[in-house]
């Protein structure tokens, strides 16, 4: 890979240009993010003039290896998840040039934070089933309906947003994705107490929320697709994260084992080392899916990735309550608070042990990814659609 | 690990599919199914074609030294294709593990394994973990060979049997005529890969290695990296098969391949299998590169792989239901050898128990 080793030393000169006429010591962190996305250093597999610089996506992760050890501050990554993951590669490859210039430099530097409005009451696994509204009024469209499981819905700018634009058809043709200001009157977030005991999901209520046209992304009735492309980024920035080795669940359950002699068993060892093998392959099956994606868009097989981390984080967190024992019967706070911030490791054993039971629900259940995974990769029969064509308005709700 | 590439090479997939289509040709299932009825004529003749005629049993045999110079990446291409085939030729026995003992010795014998001229097996049994007992048996004075080492693999193949002997507190490695020795076979639960006991009663054999157990050990090493990827290639014979399966066989007015019962477990098992597939190349890549991470990362493939061959095989017996119990399906091959395979070269709890040290993740004080 010659070329790439070219590319690597080019791109190292080019940071350390930028580092060299931008000091981060002496920089306002909006404005040295800003520069760095203008320098096409933001993400470099984007194109030139988007952050990016047409660069293989592999060359990311040295990219911001290099900013991080020069001090440079981050875009904050963990409080944008979704615009970073999710957004931003959905605008890239179905928005218009206009679209792209409005939108993705403020979702790098994390000056506008994204959330996603698709799950509904009465639409989550089958998510084609959405019937929130969006009704044509001129130059805009009207919104009315009702989100739920809305991470980060409190703190957001802008939200990714599927809602039904012709319930004369099909469930999934009618509907239409949008890139919804979250700031309008008639967006109402009221937070969604979890099991953890605190809310860092939303339930979000619509009420005559006014988008215009211009905020569509793709064509009318092609949310659809479009929604899928951002899916398949999900899963794949769900389940495809970790570089190094031992992050995660499987680092803190470790470091409880090396640091307390005093909680092993012989049972819990056999445990930890199956775990910790499972993890290590997980992490070397993301090296070798990321080295896939670089080549071009996720597919379906991101779905396997993201069904391992969710099986991986109960089991780890499972076990390190086992292993803590006595003090495994302890909680830090129930108390409601809103976090910022998806955070899978954070906090004590408890609190990852309840959260991990989101991580085989969000984002596509288990049993969801099952069935893409046999239907799309293996090619087995599809489940029944009984739905599939008849007119939206004529389902059984 | 930032720069290992991961992906398949274009020389390595030429490779592949050659061998796969050679063995499309040549490895029918119903021959290989009759050495379990003591009928072994494919054997030879398979690995004359493999070894002779693609030039495999040089394949990790330096250039100067008269063989391919090829590296542990392609050797593992190779050994996928011999498992999705379950091919019962001496590749993992004579050009890998026995080839990898003798490149740190030079004697002329590993000429001759590139050359296909000879066959060679390393004594010990197919059980024997790289960090685990060896057999060590007695030479005297005027250095004649004396004992016997049960299971051996390879060794009912083999014209030249590599036999470690004691030497102080280290291993000494003799080449010994298999002529010279009683090569019994063993009724084995794989005849696919058939063990024999070998007994030596005075024999003599050349000196190769006097000072052998490391060269020993990192050929042990690079067979359980290596065998890896022969059980990836057993489980995604044993996955495409009953996906297969499932599309056609018909219940209840319906391919049963779309209950979801069954579809769930054919997706989990694909998961497990991508994830044997990356771990195995990962095992390969670190010990073609000579990366530090290679230790840990044969650790990791073998305490991982050996499990997912064993889960597929087992999996497709019962998917495949009736038909997945009768002899005439060639299923049992490749249970048989997924199960063997994961005792081979050390158990997966062996290897765990390897990492725990390698990974500083000790075990409860007894």
């Amino acid at each position: 890979m010659a070329d790439e080793t070219t590319q690597r030393a080019e791109l190292r000169r080019r940071v350390a240009d930028f580092l060299a006429a931008h000091d981060p010591a002496a920089t306002e962190r909006s404005a040295f993010l800003q520069a760095r996305y203008d320098a096409g250093l933001a993400w470099v597999y984007f194109p030139p003039g988007h952050g990016g610089s047409g660069l293989p996506r592999a060359l990311q992760a040295e990219v911001d290896r290099l900013f991080a050890e020069a001090g440079a501050p981050d875009n904050k990554p963990e409080s944008n998840g979704i615009g970073l993951g999710m957004a931003a590669p959905t605008i890239l490859r179905f928005g218009t040039e206009e679209q792209k210039e409005r939108f993705l430099r403020p979702l790098w530097t994390g000056e506008e934070v994204w959330c996603q409005l698709f799950s509904e009451p009465g639409a989550g696994s089958d998510l084609a089933a959405v019937a929130t509204r969006a009704v044509r009024d001129g130059d805009s469209w009207v919104v009315n309906g009702q989100k739920v499981w809305t991470s980060g819905a409190h703190n957001a700018a802008f939200a990714i947003l599927v809602a039904r634009t012709d319930p004369d058809l099909p469930k999934h043709q009618g509907i239409t994705y949008f890139l919804c200001p979250m700031t309008d009157p008639g967006v109402d977030v009221r937070p969604l107490r979890q099991i953890t005991g605190e809310a860092e999901f939303n339930e979000v209520f619509l009420t005559d929320v006014r988008i215009p046209d211009t905020q569509r992304l793709g064509a009318e009735g092609e949310g659809w697709k479009v929604s899928n492309a951002t899916l398949n980024n999900e899963r794949v920035s769900i389940g495809g994260g970790a570089v190094a080795r031992e992050s995660g669940m499987v680092g803190v359950v470790s470091r409880t084992w090396r640091e307390h002699p005093e909680l092993r068993t012989p049972e819990l060892h056999d445990r930890l080392l199956r775990l910790w093998v499972d993890a290590e392959v997980a992490r070397v099956t993301g090296r070798r899916l990321r080295q896939k994606l670089a080549l071009g868009q996720p597919g379906p097989e991101g779905s396997a990735a993201k069904l391992t981390f969710a099986r991986l984080a109960q089991q780890l967190s499972g076990l390190e309550l086992e292993l803590l024992g006595e003090a495994g019967l302890r909680y830090s706070d129930w108390t409601m608070v809103r976090p910022d911030k998806v955070d899978f490791t954070g906090r004590d054993a408890g609190y990852r042990y309840l959260r991990a039971k989101g991580n085989s629900i969000e984002g596509g259940t288990s049993e969801i990814l099952r069935n893409i995974i046999a239907e799309r990769v293996l090619g087995l029969p599809a489940e029944p659609r009984v739905d599939k064509d008849i007119p939206w308005k004529e389902l059984r709700k | 690990m930032s720069d290992l590439n991961l992906l398949t090479t274009d020389v390595e997939a030429d490779l592949r599919s050659v061998v796969r289509d050679l063995l499309a040709d040549r490895c029918d299932p119903a021959a290989v199914t009759a050495l379990y009825d003591g009928d072994r004529s494919i054997v030879a003749e398979l690995w004359k074609v493999l070894a002779a005629d693609l030039g495999l049993a040089g394949l990790l045999v330096p250039e100067e030294r008269g063989g391919d110079g090829a590296t542990a990446v392609e050797a593992a291409a190779v050994l996928e294709e011999l498992g999705r085939a379950v091919a019962p030729v001496p590749f993992l026995t004579s050009a890998v593990v026995a080839t990898t003992v003798l490149l740190d010795s030079d004697s002329e014998l590993l000429a001759a394994l590139a050359a296909n001229e000879r066959t060679a097996a390393l004594v010990v049994p197919l059980s024997a973990a790289p960090h685990g007992a060896l057999p060590a048996l007695r030479v005297d004075a005027d250095g004649r060979l004396t004992g016997t080492v049960t299971s051996v693999a390879g060794a009912l193949e083999a014209d030249v049997l590599l036999v470690p002997a004691a030497a102080g507190d280290g291993l000494a490695v003799y080449a010994v005529a298999a002529a010279d020795a009683v090569v019994a076979p063993v009724v084995s639960l794989d005849m696919t890969r058939q063990l024999a006991d070998v007994t030596l009663a005075g024999a003599t054999g050349e000196l190769v290695l006097a000072d052998g157990e490391g060269a020993v050990r990192r050929a042990l090493a690079a067979g359980a990296a290596l065998l890896a990827a022969e059980q990836v290639g057993v489980a995604r014979w044993c996955l495409q098969t009953t996906i297969d399966y499932l599309k056609e066989r018909r219940q209840f007015g319906r391919a049963v391949g779309g209950f979801q019962a069954l579809k769930h477990r054919l997706a989990d098992l694909f998961a497990d299998v991508e994830s044997a597939d990356a771990a195995a190349r990962y095992a390969a890549v670190t010990l073609a590169a000579g990366d530090p991470d290679a230790e840990i990362a044969a650790a990791v493939a073998q305490a991982y792989c050996g499990d997912v061959a064993v889960k597929a095989a087992e999996e497709a017996v019962q998917l495949h239901a009736g038909i997945g119990m009768t002899w005439e399906h060639p299923l049992h091959l490749y249970l048989k050898r997924a199960k063997a395979d994961q005792i081979a070269l050390g158990t997966p709890g062996a290897h765990r128990a390897r990492l725990a040290d390698l990974i500083d993740l000790p075990a409860a004080a007894s």
